[in-house]
């Protein structure tokens, strides 16, 4: 028991210190991220002079929203349907993308908006790329609650003279509302979040978040990209805590199914 | 009744079947179709000449860029060594997260959601700043790379580099998929019999013998399924070779990367991803396989 006990604090250790160490240079008064110099909030107040980064979060916060709208809805009809009738292809469509490596479905996107629609690449084009990972992602959470409740409740609406659509939004609705919060919250995470998809599928006017992000580690690693690390931990971190207050089996369950 | 039903039924499934089918599935046969086709001379793709009385044998589709690509070791190798990473990093993954699935699920069960919720939290942080939080640790100013170098100089040695080189690449690659092998893991071993410890234990069973023979045989299941949720992402993984790699670190990932958005060589590189996906549909099947118990102990 002892080993597991030092093994164990060294691997929560390991996954804790480096984002402590960003964390803490974000409020260092040094260029470098080496060493520990003062406190300053000098990154914090050069952010929010930074244009190309405030646009860049506000695109983002843009596309996270539609998409995770979009998902929502989509998600939620699919794991509905998936939960309640033998369907074959709909799972397959809206679990695969979930599981499979994101660089795949970016460029299959990529060539299909270039290709097929001759669509300019852009905010349009990175909502449709992450709605459609959202989708399996909302649609699992959902069919996961589903799968928990007694049948028997909407049985006994339906002997009650329930219309199909009556059951719904008074027994169904009511009860997955929780897995579909959660669902959206996830989503928007996600999407706010994806770098590689949403590297394949921009365009080159707007500047979004990841991909400033991605373009000053790559090429001026100055502590900015520490403070807005350390802001976006933040939104983060409240969004999964207010989601898992609504659905306890979404962190848990979303990937590993 | 059985009317309006079957409208729920249409009502509900074809919304999200249709946004699927042109954004997912229509895609993914695109890039099948792309695989077989020629590049243009500026990118893009040549153009096929589907003329009537058109018989000149070089249009159409081909097999050409798969013929290129087993043609060329090189990219035969880069396939290997980005089996080999991910091999590594799965196998480093199990050893890092068995001990510690192992003590949360013989953890008092108040504790094991607030165990479970640390492993969980760091994971929820951006994908990039966990790679980028390993280039101040392993960068040459960093405290770490002075005192392995310091430590070093005193054995007579030449300083070595951690950033952009293999090992940053397999730390990223651990540091960013562990929690997919702690989850899973965690969710099996929770789920074992104590009486069947208690047991080996009656019948004269050691610790050890107890961990091999009974805790051990129960878990694959969960080992196979935490390593297929590591080892298909790290396989197809571009960003972390990209940032924490070196020019000789490059992996599947960064291949096709370099297709679509370095020489736009759409062809070529929709080969490459369609040999990504088929190592994946293998890997998938097996490790699924794997994951269901063979025999059911309880």
């Amino acid at each position: 028991m002892t080993v597991l006990w030092i093994v164990s604090i060294g691997v929560y250790a390991f996954l804790y210190i480096p984002l402590i160490i960003v964390v803490v240079f974000s409020f260092n008064d040094s260029k470098l991220n080496a060493e520990w110099v003062g406190f300053t909030l000098h990154w914090y107040k050069a952010l929010l002079h930074d244009h190309e980064m405030l646009l860049a979060a506000r695109n983002s916060l843009i596309i996270a929203v539609s998409a995770s709208t979009i998902a929502t809805l989509l998600g939620t009809m699919a794991g509905l349907a998936i939960h309640r009738y033998k369907l074959k292809v709909l799972p397959i469509l809206a679990f695969t993308p979930v599981a499979m490596p994101e660089i795949l479905l970016g460029v299959s996107l990529l060539l299909f908006f270039l290709q097929v629609l001759n669509l300019t690449l852009g905010m349009v084009s990175i909502i449709i790329a992450h709605t459609t990972f959202c989708i399996g992602f909302v649609a699992i959470i959902v069919r996961a609650r589903l799968q928990g409740m007694d049948e028997s409740i909407f049985e006994a609406a339906r002997d009650l003279g329930a219309t199909p659509w009556q059951t719904f939004r008074q027994i169904t609705l009511p009860l997955i509302r929780p897995a579909i919060i959660a669902g959206a919250l996830m989503s928007f995470t996600l999407s706010i979040d994806d770098f590689v998809i949403t590297f394949f599928t921009k365009g080159v006017g707007e500047p979004i978040l990841p991909i400033q992000i991605y373009t000053m580690i790559k090429v001026a690693v100055t502590p900015e990209v520490n403070a807005v690390s350390t802001l976006l931990m933040l939104l983060t971190l409240t969004l999964i805590i207010i989601a898992s207050r609504f659905d306890s089996s979404m962190l848990g369950e979303s990937k590993s199914s | 009744m059985q009317t309006s039903s079957r409208l729920v039924k249409w009502l509900i499934s074809t919304p999200p079947l249709l946004f699927l089918l042109i954004f997912f599935a229509a895609p993914g046969t695109i890039m099948v179709l792309t695989s077989f086709r020629l590049p243009g001379e500026f990118g893009g793709l040549a153009p096929v000449h589907i003329l009537p009385g058109d018989t000149n044998e070089e249009s159409g589709l081909t097999i050409e860029t798969y013929q290129f690509f087993f043609s060329d070791f090189i990219y035969l190798e880069i396939f290997l060594k980005s089996f080999a990473v991910a091999t590594l990093t799965t196998v480093i993954c199990i050893a890092m997260a068995y001990p510690l699935a192992l003590l949360i699920a013989h953890s008092q069960k108040k504790f094991r959601n607030l165990m479970i919720m640390l492993v969980v939290l760091p994971f929820a942080s951006n994908f990039l700043i966990r790679i980028y939080a390993w280039m101040i640790i392993l960068g040459p100013e960093s405290a770490l790379s002075h005192m392995i170098n310091h430590t070093l100089a005193v054995f007579g040695m030449a300083p070595v580099t951690l950033l952009f080189s293999p090992f940053a690449v397999l730390i990223g690659m651990i540091y960013v998929h562990l929690p997919f092998m702690i989850l899973p893991l965690y969710t099996n071993l929770e789920k074992h019999d104590p009486i069947l410890l208690d047991a080996a234990q009656d019948l004269g069973a050691n610790r050890w013998q107890r961990f091999w023979y009974v805790t051990w045989p129960q878990s694959l299941p969960g080992i196979f399924s935490g390593s297929a949720l590591v080892f298909i992402p790290v396989l197809g993984m571009f960003a972390i070779p990209d940032i924490l790699g070196g020019t000789g670190d490059i992996m599947i990932g960064n291949l096709i990367k370099d297709q679509f958005l370095g020489m736009r060589d759409w062809p070529f590189g929709s080969t490459l991803s369609i040999m990504l996906t088929l190592a994946v549909l293998i890997i998938a099947g097996l490790f699924s396989r794997l994951a269901k118990p063979v025999t059911k102990i309880t």
